[in-house]
């Protein structure tokens, strides 16, 4: 058996206190978990029961502060395997009871420890359900965590969080980005060739490509059309990414040159927005988004519904129940949310491009979405032919 | 695309009585499936033996059928009603199975039956285990992930052998094919237990087929429940992760939802093997769950098994995620699809998506082995708990500590006072898995061991073990803090600490305690359970109480009534009292109050969230009741609390809660007490002129000896203040009274030996009535087949009483009245009475509803618990007879003489339970009751009823063939007749020779066997015990013979058991099997559904 650290109850309790201010001024009290500090960001909540890893590490959630409702956080520790980026890129977290013992036969390292050892500053002990309750019933807003030296009076906290960036407007891909341009390549015999932009991709999305003998150039978010071009891709794929689609112009603009190539494309959550208004849609804040591995999407072509991973909380606004016409020639929405008909999905009739809003990649999360990779796949074979 | 509309009507077939590894969870998955089918319009038509479920409750189907659950029977069902399809999967493996019969006979092609939600390859790929490692080799070829077990499958004792050689040694588990609850499997060491497990196993197995099995004894336990629609839409319900690893069953085992120590990589490779199985093996719609084992070392992953149907599990999982897989399931089955079924909860949101938990949910096995002093009381691959306490938290420890206290068990709470122990010594107890092995565990930890050094002996997960100290250093910190400060109270209570536990280590008063906790304004909360972790608003109140911040209780104006449900089921107090409580909350909700359910049993009605307006899935402890009612006041006005209907649980904390200021509704806690109390209740008798046995109460053995002495042996000794006859013994003579005293741990000053009289010979009589305070409602009499001393539980009765005239019931009516009153009920009462003579004694009376009124109720079709909630509320008897909810005219002592006989059976959970070195135990039914579940059958005349209960319990009485009789001598003379008889139907009588010499003398021809003690005969003459091994023998009659000679008789019996040959242990049953053959050789035996007998008899009323 492998054990590390062993706390106690009373080294927990002996944690510094924290305190977890909203922006409208409502205040959970509790202790400091990971880094002791301070820290601000959009409070947003993730329902899945497994994948913490993936998810601190997911890109994405790039100035958010991610509670978790699931009780139990740091149960199976953190490995080397499933991170999904290089490092953890939550603004802060927040969970209601972390494990003080992890085990797993592949965990190296506690979390508490991983997330001090970044700098990532957390909270524990919290009602994390009445905090999500209220982020359901008042909307996703800001929030700040302190803990130790950065605790003052209540008022003086408050003013603070208001006083932080909001998440609507903010461009944020260019800070996830990748600097330099790399490549993943085919697992096994290679097939194709596909330009990644990386808007903040996540790990697995590049190795599902690998799999099906796609070698991956990944690309920063600030490469030109020529840049997509040098390796004469067979496709072209757009990441997920944090921050708000509608300031994304140039990766907007940069599509818009791939669809009028007629390149194979497929995109993936701020991809999937990013082709919404590469075709002239708008896009929009949900009231508090998405974030899980529960979510049931119906693919409207087959009809079928697949459970997927979800992390937006910004969606596309197109007509669910007509074709509509772009300068990219006819398109409709493909893929559906059953919780609450937010758009999923879109596709192109006349040009091979695709994209989803959710993570087929599903790291964490069901595997039911992996056939969109084959989808691509099909896409460039035809193309091919 | 909606619903079919091919079918008009469906046949559901029940699980029949409860029995260990197939209890209540069945009927709660029954009556949500036959509720969805009928208000999807469909006629539906129901069979169950078991009366005491809600499932046959004459509106939850449109015919009802309380019929044997064996395919000659429901075959006539079929014939009578010709139904368009057959729903199999939701009365477990026993509905499976007879489904299975029906099909491979021909049955449902001859009647054009479909069967829905299964096919009969599925159910073959599913359950049978060499087709099913096709399967998961299959699906290890498309997908890269699972594999089986290494095994080998055996159909006999020398392929047993052979295959433990190919499997490289012991130790190795046999499993049989086609078995419920893993009966008959288990783990072998060496060959003599190898030889024994796997005999049985061949044996028990209806295909004569057993499974050796490489071991993964101490590997990580997953379960997942999955659902896939005809489209093949599939959804994970829920994950579930055993606490003890493989080795113990998982209805043994303690469980957590959802899994607590994977990563998401491994969850989802679990994910994807179990929905690749579902796919393989075809379930084409509706539920399974598939079994995983884990190497904690590597994460390799085996797949154990798969249930093609609705399980044990899956009512767990239901109630575990808000997430009602049996509702689904038969939606499902009539060609919705997921996507088209809303979820409950939400309303908004579809059922096609997974559950997310943000809670833990704990569930833990109850026992009885304290039934069965000499079973083996290890925990192995087969089932022995009798019941479950499920418990929700906001945290693993909160949520384990609730389990634990709701098992309502000395000992099953955590204990940190006193010396733990020798920590090795202690260790070593670990290794072996028993009931309450946790809290081994955690005297070890508290005597000092390390995680490791736990996690060496029990292969309990590391984060599980760390959670145990976790809980141990808190209880260290309340011991040693110098003031409870209200942030350690706090801290203790979100980790499960019940006031009583904080009383104990702290030494005070539990009620201290809580007064500090109020005072310092420590109280829990109480959060939804909304299978979404808060993503959307719940319209579901199922609550959980918390030690959180925010509570979700929500304001409201209608009085309420709060029922406390009787929690896990045990044997003396089972699912016939959640049926009382379920029937109070649909009356008391039809009378206009808004009803709250208070229980922590998961496999019950009364804990389904549509059951009540709300739902407190809680432990029924003092404190946990108390703070429930709290919370309800805080919302609204309380009518009151029933604590009368379930069961002994709620009835111990009546007084208590009165104490506390809560309106008790219904009897009050002085005139329970007047019930309860011997002499309180001796002085209710004697006012009214009753005569009860002699009696006294002893607290040493001189004063035993003395009692007994004056009223002479045998007397009937008992503890007081117990259920179901715990500890209960007939004393034949001054040695076991000393025995008896001296053994006995629950005699103190306070709590006195009780000594009867015993009446031998006694007719033994139960009555249930209802009394309002003026007016007597006598809801049923029945007369017990068995004499008195047989504990009323596990004796067969009948009703109308068959032997009983006008002048008795008169007798009856009048004492129950007398008693009623003078004791002061306000509801429902249980009176048992013995005719011994001519003198009616009045042996004890339970001012609470008994197990017989879900028997009472069906066979009179009167609904009694409906009636006693509306009585506690304040309504007359004849109030309730104006409304029509009771009779207009007459009552259950007043039934007209052409009205039908029912018989009630208790069913012995015997075949369970070996001793140590492997033997069966012994079944002479006694004052102490073992039973777990019943059954009913009923008829226009008595002998087909009884013969229909014995086919419902034991499987059909023989017709013809070889009968063997031993009897105790005073035995003798009432056997002559029934002997005769048995002759008369062609039988051939074996005897042993002091029988055989008593029935020769009066002419009946009788074969002389050898005894047991006898050995083989010197030509090779067989013992009786070899004839019944050998399936010679298809009748057994042996009662026992007092206090000698009891050995003999014990082989035989064990022997029936083990051959499944109808055994009788009284001459009385003996002589209802003869008319119950009488009958059958009559031929003719119809079936009627409940409905109809209903008709007849309001017809003979009106």
């Amino acid at each position: 058996m492998t054990t590390s650290k062993q706390g106690t109850a009373s080294q927990r309790k002996g944690a510094p206190p924290a305190v977890l201010v909203l922006e409208d001024g409502r205040i959970f009290r509790g202790r400091a978990y990971g880094a002791v500090g301070e820290t601000f960001g959009e409070a947003v909540f993730s329902t899945g029961m497994t994948g913490y890893q993936e998810t601190l590490t997911d890109p994405s959630y790039r100035r958010q502060v991610v509670v978790m409702t699931a009780p139990h956080v740091g149960n199976t520790g953190v490995n080397d395997e499933d991170p999904e980026s290089k490092r953890i890129w939550v603004a802060g977290y927040v969970v209601r009871d972390p494990a003080r013992v992890p085990s797993s036969w592949r965990h190296r390292r506690t979390l508490d420890d991983e997330l001090a050892a970044q700098g990532v500053v957390g909270i524990s002990g919290i009602d994390t359900r009445a905090l999500t309750r209220h982020l359901r019933e008042r909307g996703a807003m800001r929030v700040g965590i302190f803990s130790g030296d950065a605790v003052r009076d209540d008022a003086a906290l408050v003013a603070r969080v208001q006083e932080a960036p909001e998440m609507k407007g903010a461009s944020l891909y260019e800070e996830v980005t990748t600097e330099e341009a790399y490549v993943v390549p085919a697992i096994g015999e290679k097939k194709f060739t596909v330009a990644a932009v990386d808007l903040g991709i996540k790990g697995m999305t590049p190795h599902r490509m690998a799999e099906r003998g796609i070698e991956v150039h990944v690309l920063p978010a600030t490469a030109t059309l020529d840049d997509i071009y040098a390796a004469s891709p067979d496709g072209v794929f757009f990441s997920n990414g944090p921050g708000d689609p509608a300031t994304a112009d140039h990766p907007v603009a940069l599509m818009q040159g791939v669809l009028e190539r007629g390149t194979p494309l497929f995109g993936i959550c701020f991809g999937n927005q990013l082709l919404g208004r590469a075709l002239g849609f708008g896009t929009y804040k949900l009231k508090y988004g998405h974030r899980g591995i529960n979510q049931p999407v119906q693919d409207r072509t087959t009809g079928k519904v697949e459970v997927t991973a979800h992390n937006h909380g910004f969606a596309v606004d197109a007509p669910l129940d007509k074709v509509s016409e772009t300068p990219f020639g006819r398109a409709e929405v493909s893929h559906v949310c059953l919780n609450d008909n937010v758009v999923e999905g879109l596709q192109l009739l006349d040009k091979p491009a695709f994209s989803v809003q959710y993570h087929p990649e599903a790291a964490a999360g069901p595997h039911d979405a992996a056939y969109l990779f084959d989808r691509f796949v099909s896409l460039m074979e035809d193309q091919r032919a | 695309m909606p619903k079919r509309t091919d079918i008009q009507s469906v046949l559901v077939i029940g699980s029949g009585p409860i029995v260990i590894g197939q209890a209540a969870e069945f009927d709660y998955s029954g009556t949500q499936a036959c509720r969805v089918l009928k208000s999807e319009g469909l006629r539906v038509i129901l069979v169950n033996s078991n009366p005491a479920t809600i499932m046959t409750d004459p509106e939850i189907a449109d015919a009802t059928y309380v019929e044997p659950i064996t395919p000659e029977f429901v075959e006539k069902i079929i014939a009578k009603e010709r139904p368009d399809a057959l729903l199999p999967t939701l009365g477990g493996q026993t509905a499976l199975n007879t489904a299975i019969s029906l099909h491979d006979a021909g049955t449902l092609d001859k009647y054009g039956v479909e069967l829905i939600g299964a096919n009969v390859e599925a159910i073959n790929k599913g359950e049978d285990r060499d087709l099913f490692k096709d399967v998961v080799e299959e699906v290890r070829k498309k997908i890269g992930h699972g594999e089986s077990a290494r095994s080998v499958i055996c159909h006999s004792m020398d392929d047993v052998l052979k295959g433990v050689e190919t499997l490289g040694g012991y130790p190795v588990v046999v499993r049989p094919s086609f078995t419920m609850g893993g009966a008959g499997s288990g783990f072998a060491h060496d060959e003599e237990e190898l030889r024994r497990i796997a005999g049985q196993g061949l044996t028990l197995s209806p295909t004569t087929e057993v499974l050796l099995e490489e071991s993964i004894l101490g590997w990580k336990e997953y379960e997942l429940e999955l659902m896939r629609d005809k489209n093949d839409n599939v959804v994970v319900v829920c994950s579930i992760e055993n606490f003890d690893p493989m080795g113990v069953h998982t209805g043994d085992s303690i469980t957590v939802a959802p899994a607590m120590t994977l990563t998401d990589r491994e969850y989802q490779v679990l994910r994807d093997v179990g929905i690749a199985i579902i796919r393989e093996v075809g379930v084409d719609t509706g539920g399974c769950n598939i079994q995983f084992a884990v190497n904690p070392a590597d994460g390799r992953v085996i797949v154990i098994e798969m249930n093609p149907r609705v399980s044990r599990s899956s009512a767990l999982a239901s109630k575990a995620t808000g997430f009602p897989i049996a509702k689904i399931a038969a939606k499902l089955a009539v060609g919705y699809t997921l996507d088209e079924i809303p979820n409950d909860i939400t309303e908004q949101t579809p059922a096609s998506f997974e559950p997310t938990l943000d809670y833990v949910v704990v569930k833990a096995p109850r026992f009885a082995f304290e039934k069965f002093p000499s079973a083996d009381s290890t925990l192995t691959t087969t089932m022995k708990s009798v019941g479950e306490a499920m418990a929700i938290g906001r945290n693993f420890t909160e949520a384990l500590q609730k389990a634990l206290r709701s098992l309502e068990k000395k000992g099953s709470q955590f204990t940190f006072t006193g010396e733990p122990g020798d920590k090795e010594e202690l260790l070593r107890e670990a290794v072996r898995p028993t009931d309450g092995r946790i809290n081994s565990v955690m005297q070890a930890i508290r005597a000092g061991a390390t995680p490791e050094e736990v996690f060496d002996a029990t292969k309990i997960d590391p984060w599980f073990v760390d959670q145990l100290f976790l809980v141990k250093e808190l209880a260290d910190e309340l011991a040693e803090a110098p003031e409870l400060t209200p942030e350690l109270l706090a801290e203790a209570k979100r980790h499960g600490f019940s006031d009583q536990q904080i009383g104990e280590i702290r030494g005070l008063r539990e009620d201290v305690v809580r007064e500090v906790r109020h005072a310092l304004g420590v109280r829990p909360v109480y959060k939804t359970v909304d299978t979404c972790a808060a993503e959307f608003a719940a319209r579901t109140p199922y609550f959980y109480s918390s030690y959180d911040e925010e509570t979700e209780v929500a304001p409201r104006e209608k009085p309420a009534v709060i029922i406390l449900g009787s929690g896990p089921n045990r044997i003396g107090q089972g699912i016939e009292f959640d049926y009382s409580c379920v029937h109070a909350s649909f009356a008391l909700s039809d009378a206009g109050y808004e009803t709250v359910m208070v229980n922590c049993n998961p496999e019950t009605v009364s804990t389904d969230y549509d059951t009540s307006d709300r739902l407190y899935f809680e432990p029924l402890t003092l404190e946990d009741v108390l703070e429930i009612v709290h919370a309800e006041a805080q919302a609204g006005p309380i009518a009151g609390v029933v604590v009368q209907l379930g069961g002994q649980t709620p009835l111990g904390l009546s007084q208590a809660l009165k104490d506390n200021g809560v309106p008790v509704v219904g009897t009050p806690p002085e005139a329970i007490h007047a019930a309860e109390d011997r002499g309180a209740f001796g002085r209710v008798l004697a006012e009214a002129g009753l005569p009860a046995p002699k009696h006294g109460t002893a607290t040493t053995f001189a004063e035993a000896k003395t009692i007994a002495d004056e009223i002479g042996y045998p007397v009937l000794v008992r503890p007081s203040y117990v259920l179901g006859g715990r500890g209960m013994e007939i004393v034949y003579d001054e040695a076991r009274l000393e025995s008896y005293i001296a053994e006995s741990t629950e005699i103190s000053p306070s709590r006195p030996v009780l000594v009867d009289r015993f009446l031998d010979d006694a007719i033994e009589i139960d009555v249930d009535a209802l009394y309002d305070g003026e007016e007597l409602y006598l809801g049923g009499v029945m007369e017990h087949i068995e004499e008195a001393g047989i504990h009323s539980g596990d004796s067969a009765c009948a009703l109308p009483p068959i032997t009983l005239g006008g002048f008795d019931i008169k007798r009856l009516r009048a004492s129950t009245e007398a008693i009623a009153k003078g004791v002061g009920v306000r509801g429902l009462i249980n009176i048992q009475f013995a005719l011994a003579g001519d003198i009616l004694y009045v042996l004890e009376a339970n001012p609470r509803a008994s197990r017989t009124v879900p028997f009472t109720s069906k066979a009179t079709a009167v609904p009694l618990a409906k009636a006693a909630a509306r009585i506690s509320l304040g309504a007359t008897v004849a109030e309730l007879r104006a409304e029509g909810l009771l009779p207009r005219n007459g009552d259950g002592g007043t039934l007209p003489l052409d009205a039908p006989i029912s018989v009630k059976e208790a069913v012995l959970p015997w075949s369970r339970f070996r001793d140590t070195s492997g033997r069966g135990v012994d079944t002479v039914l006694g004052p102490e009751m073992r039973s777990t579940g019943e059954v009913m059958g009923i008829d226009s005349v008595f002998g087909t009823a009884y013969a229909k209960s014995q086919a419902g319990a034991y499987g059909p009485l023989p017709t013809k063939g070889r009968a063997f009789i031993s009897v105790a001598n005073r035995d003798k003379r009432s056997m002559i007749f029934p002997a005769r008889e048995l002759v008369a139907h062609g039988f051939e009588l074996l005897a042993t020779s002091g029988t055989a010499e008593v029935l020769r003398r009066n002419g009946i021809n009788a074969t002389v066997v050898r005894k047991q003690s006898e050995g083989t005969g010197p030509n090779g003459e067989k013992t009786i015990v070899q004839l019944i091994h050998d399936g010679e023998v298809d009748l057994i009659v042996n009662t026992p013979y007092g206090t000698g000679g009891r050995l003999d008789g014990y082989e035989i019996r064990t022997a029936a058991v083990a051959r499944a040959v109808p055994c009788l242990t009284t001459v009385q049953a003996l002589a209802a099997a003869v008319q119950g053959i009488d009958a059958l050789h009559h031929g003719g035996v119809d079936v009627r559904s409940l409905q109809e007998h209903a008709e007849r008899l309001t017809a003979a009323r009106d």
